[in-house]
């Protein structure tokens, strides 16, 4: 069964999400298939003076272990990376990260729109973007990045959404290929693990 | 508005800027100078050739550009563990051996590690003790360093990060307020020198006990990290320390076998070997 069309040239998945977006992430890490063939970086919204917590409660649900990457650290395939707090995360040409104190955007830091802007630059049309619920708009140009470059777009279904704004941002900018309620997400990566096996 | 720049047009910028000012940024990550261009664009609405032109033609214009380019926020006592373990843990350990000591703040951008740093060795009671050296690229960015007047408005910050660093007393205690801005005390910063100096193409000026380089090097590509690392080493004391950002590393560089972890939280290294 191949429902959403998928095929094995992907080579990362980028999510973002900001308010309400917790309870679907910890779904998504922990009905990760084993083994999982791309790396996921994630970018969430979070208190920018609390270092320490967030990635080991993730890493608590998650099939794989959560890592907050190092500046220049390499991206490795099945790797589950999270932008530490307080720094934006990039993606660099020759597939590792880079991060960046720069001024806040959207008012985030880390701010979605560079972590999924630059993956885009980097991965092109071998990117799969996800939004999750989130209260304000970042993340949406980020989405508008990923199709421009022929990349796949999904944001998480506004109904489902604790707060709506963010998937919505995403939906009024660009066009996005597919609106999932989280479950679905969960099926959908299970559908792409099985095209590289 | 410029939308996105070519790598191409990123390397004719740093290449004009290496033939005739001097500075390198062909080895600065990509992202983010990718990023620091586009801003510079849009906030001077000019374009790609118009940029071009100007780093020929006018002369000031290096400057303004700099002052553009380098990432210049920045907070007091940021990440307050960090300052607690140098209070706790790295100046006593320097104290051990030396009465008086040298600081370098390499990349000290608007100042607020320095006056950070001061406000420590004051409640520490070892200011005059210390001789610091604070330098950036960007000569603007080091006046405003040297007033130590900051926008009130970051002070709430600020004063939240002194709080979690548990300091002696009240940040306020060490500014003034005037017109919307907090006006440090001077006589804090009067053992310090700030200097112009280029970690890419600047030679080793001193040798110091404590180098503070955080958030500075992730501008740069791995390669670049690792000249400006053998420049800090060999601008260390046998012994001295070495902090860099908390999500620094030294692990993939060629002299990290010279350098023991003193706390890996915090990334602070200590020399051990010339």
């Amino acid at each position: 069964m191949n429902k959403y069309n998928l095929n094995n040239s992907y080579k990362a998945v980028v999510i973002g999400g900001s308010a309400g977006s917790f309870q679907g992430i910890v779904k998504i890490l922990s009905q990760l298939p084993k083994n999982f063939p791309l790396p996921i970086i994630m970018c969430l919204h979070r208190l920018k003076h609390v270092r320490n917590g967030f990635v080991e409660a993730l890493s608590l649900k998650s099939v794989v272990a959560v890592t907050e990457p190092y500046d220049k650290e390499a991206i490795k395939k099945g790797g589950v990376y999270l932008a530490p707090a307080n720094y934006h995360l990039s993606v660099e040409l020759g597939n590792y990260f880079a991060l960046s104190t720069e001024e806040m955007i959207n008012n985030s830091r880390p701010a979605i729109d560079i972590t999924l802007g630059t993956a885009a630059f980097v991965y092109r049309e071998k990117l799969i973007g996800i939004l999750l619920s989130g209260a304000n708009r970042d993340g949406g140009l980020g989405m508008k990045y990923i199709k421009d470059k022929g990349g796949m777009t999904i944001v998480q279904e506004p109904t489902e959404c604790m707060i709506d704004t963010m998937p919505r941002a995403a939906l009024a900018v660009t066009q996005i290929d597919h609106v999932m309620k989280v479950d679905q997400i969960v099926d959908f990566l299970k559908e792409l693990d099985r095209q590289y096996k | 508005m410029v939308q996105d720049i070519d790598i191409a047009d990123l390397k004719k910028i740093t290449e004009l800027i290496q033939k005739k000012h001097g500075y390198d940024f062909r080895n600065y990550a990509m992202s983010s100078f990718k990023r620091r261009m586009l801003r510079m664009l849009e906030l001077k609405s000019m374009s790609i050739d118009t940029l071009l032109k100007k780093l020929t033609d006018q002369p000031g214009f290096i400057e303004e550009f700099l002052d553009e380019l380098t990432v210049n926020v920045t907070e007091m006592f940021r990440d307050p563990s960090f300052w607690r373990i140098m209070r706790d843990e790295i100046i006593p350990g320097i104290l051990l051996n030396h009465k008086e000591f040298k600081i370098w703040h390499a990349g000290c951008s608007s100042g607020e590690e320095v006056f950070s740093m001061a406000i420590m060795l004051k409640e520490m009671g070892i200011l005059d003790q210390v001789t610091t050296i604070a330098t950036d690229l960007d000569t603007n960015i080091l006046d405003k360093a040297k007033l130590g007047t900051y926008p009130i408005k970051n002070m709430e910050l600020n004063e939240k990060n002194y709080i979690r660093y548990e300091g002696k007393k009240s940040l306020k205690e060490y500014y003034k307020e005037e017109n919307g801005k907090a006006i440090f005390d001077k006589d804090l910063v009067k053992n310090v020198s700030f200097r112009k100096h280029d970690l890419v193409t600047g030679e080793i000026f001193n040798k110091f006990d404590l180098i503070l380089c955080r958030n500075v090097m992730i501008y740069f590509n791995q390669a670049l990290q690792n000249d400006v690392l053998k420049k800090f080493h060999e601008s260390l004391f046998k012994y001295g320390y070495l902090a860099i950002g908390s999500k620094e590393s030294l692990i993939w560089c060629d002299i990290a076998t010279k350098f023991i972890v003193v706390n890996n939280e915090e990334k602070v290294y200590k020399k051990i070997k010339d």
